[in-house]
């Protein structure tokens, strides 16, 4: 059963599209508040929620990638050669920082000498050395590369609601969740 | 010498030579820069590792009589050093080691069993933040070059120390078990 009126991304690239937007919002929103918090239980819960929700992304980003790159997505809707260069440089961008953000906390959280037991249960390995100096040179990239990310995420929904208002091409409904 | 005098001079040998816990020569030395006592713990499972940088070991052992050795470690709690900076503050409070009332850990040897091969098995009490406990510590010794090393380890239970307190007493954050590890570097001790 096909849909013609609109072609729509797969079924697949829509679940995962808004299950890690979620989690990607969620993983950000906590990484901001518990930064600033002082030593504490909750603190500590804070941060290993916020490091297993972020190796989860970093999992799923690996099965979202190879899906992307398997499964064509439809074909672009009219607009100007700029828009079009921009919506796929943020695409892009995006893709990029999936696995960079997550990575570059990994290591992070590795030479700060906290490796990462993902759900108190499974230990991954450090993949930079324990190492204070490269901690602290490390830290401040997982932060403005989150930051870079979410700027990027507002430009990508902004850029949504204008084709969905403004051009009313129908665009959103490639990603939406209900059906035609 | 008057009657009062001599009860004076003999009270105050008496009591110099019951003082005296340690038959004379005997006692070893540690030597610091190549002795070792760390510990670790687990938060969230994730594994936490410690150590202190200061320690002292009165150690009176004669390898032909182990069960009249006499050890004791005294660990200044201030010198541990366990990641970051903001952890060490966290360390000094009252939740914690309350460094201000209790800045020293200490451990006072009762028995020590010879168990062949140069293993020991002493038994002690381990002081911590105003809580004494009796602990049974496995050590192992190996001789070379004039240097003896005792080596060992043992598994305390922070709360029973009451380290980690209010908020901190959950142990699904911060374990109660907490592995201390040592490596103490001798010198003076007669062959095994």
């Amino acid at each position: 059963m096909t849909d013609t009126a609109v072609p729509r991304y797969t079924r697949t690239a829509i679940v995962l599209h808004w299950l890690l937007g979620l989690a990607l919002v969620g993983a950000f929103s906590v990484g901001l508040y518990m930064a600033d918090l002082p030593l504490s239980p909750q603190r500590i819960k804070l941060y290993n929620w916020h490091k297993w929700a972020g190796i989860t992304i970093l999992a799923f980003s690996f099965v979202r990638l190879a899906w992307r790159l398997t499964h064509r997505p439809p074909a672009d809707v009219p607009m100007s050669p700029p828009q079009r260069l921009a919506a796929h440089a943020a695409h892009n961008i995006l893709y990029v920082l999936f696995f960079a953000v997550p990575l570059v906390g990994w290591a992070y959280s590795s030479a700060a000498g906290f490796p990462i037991v993902v759900f108190g249960v499974l230990p991954l390995p450090d993949w930079v050395p324990v190492d204070k100096a490269l901690a602290e040179a490390i830290k401040p990239w997982h932060e403005w590369l989150a930051w870079l990310m979410a700027f990027v995420v507002l430009a990508h929904v902004a850029a949504a609601l204008k084709h969905q208002f403004i051009d009313r091409d129908g665009l959103i409904s490639r990603m939406s969740l209900r059906r035609g | 010498m008057t009657l009062s005098a001599k009860t004076t001079f003999a009270t105050a040998a008496f009591a110099l030579l019951a003082g005296m816990a340690l038959p004379a020569g005997a006692q070893q030395k540690l030597v610091p820069a190549q002795s070792d006592i760390s510990f670790v713990t687990k938060q969230m499972g994730v594994p936490v590792d410690g150590k202190f940088k200061k320690f002292d070991a009165q150690v009176a052992f004669d390898p032909k009589k182990p069960e009249a050795a006499k050890i004791g470690i005294t660990i200044d709690l201030a010198s541990a050093s366990i990641g970051t900076s903001e952890t060490e503050a966290e360390l000094a409070k009252p939740d914690w080691f309350s460094l201000k009332q209790f800045p020293q850990a200490s451990f006072t040897s009762t028995t020590v069993k010879a168990l062949g091969a140069g293993k020991f098995e002493v038994a002690g009490k381990l002081a911590i933040k105003g809580t004494t406990q009796n602990v049974v510590v496995p050590v192992a010794l190996a001789q070379a070059g004039g240097n003896t090393t005792a080596t060992g380890a043992f598994t305390i239970k922070r709360l029973d120390f009451k380290i980690g307190e209010g908020d901190w007493k959950d142990t699904s954050m911060v374990a109660n078990d907490v592995q201390v590890k040592f490596k103490l570097s001798l010198t003076g001790v007669s062959a095994l």
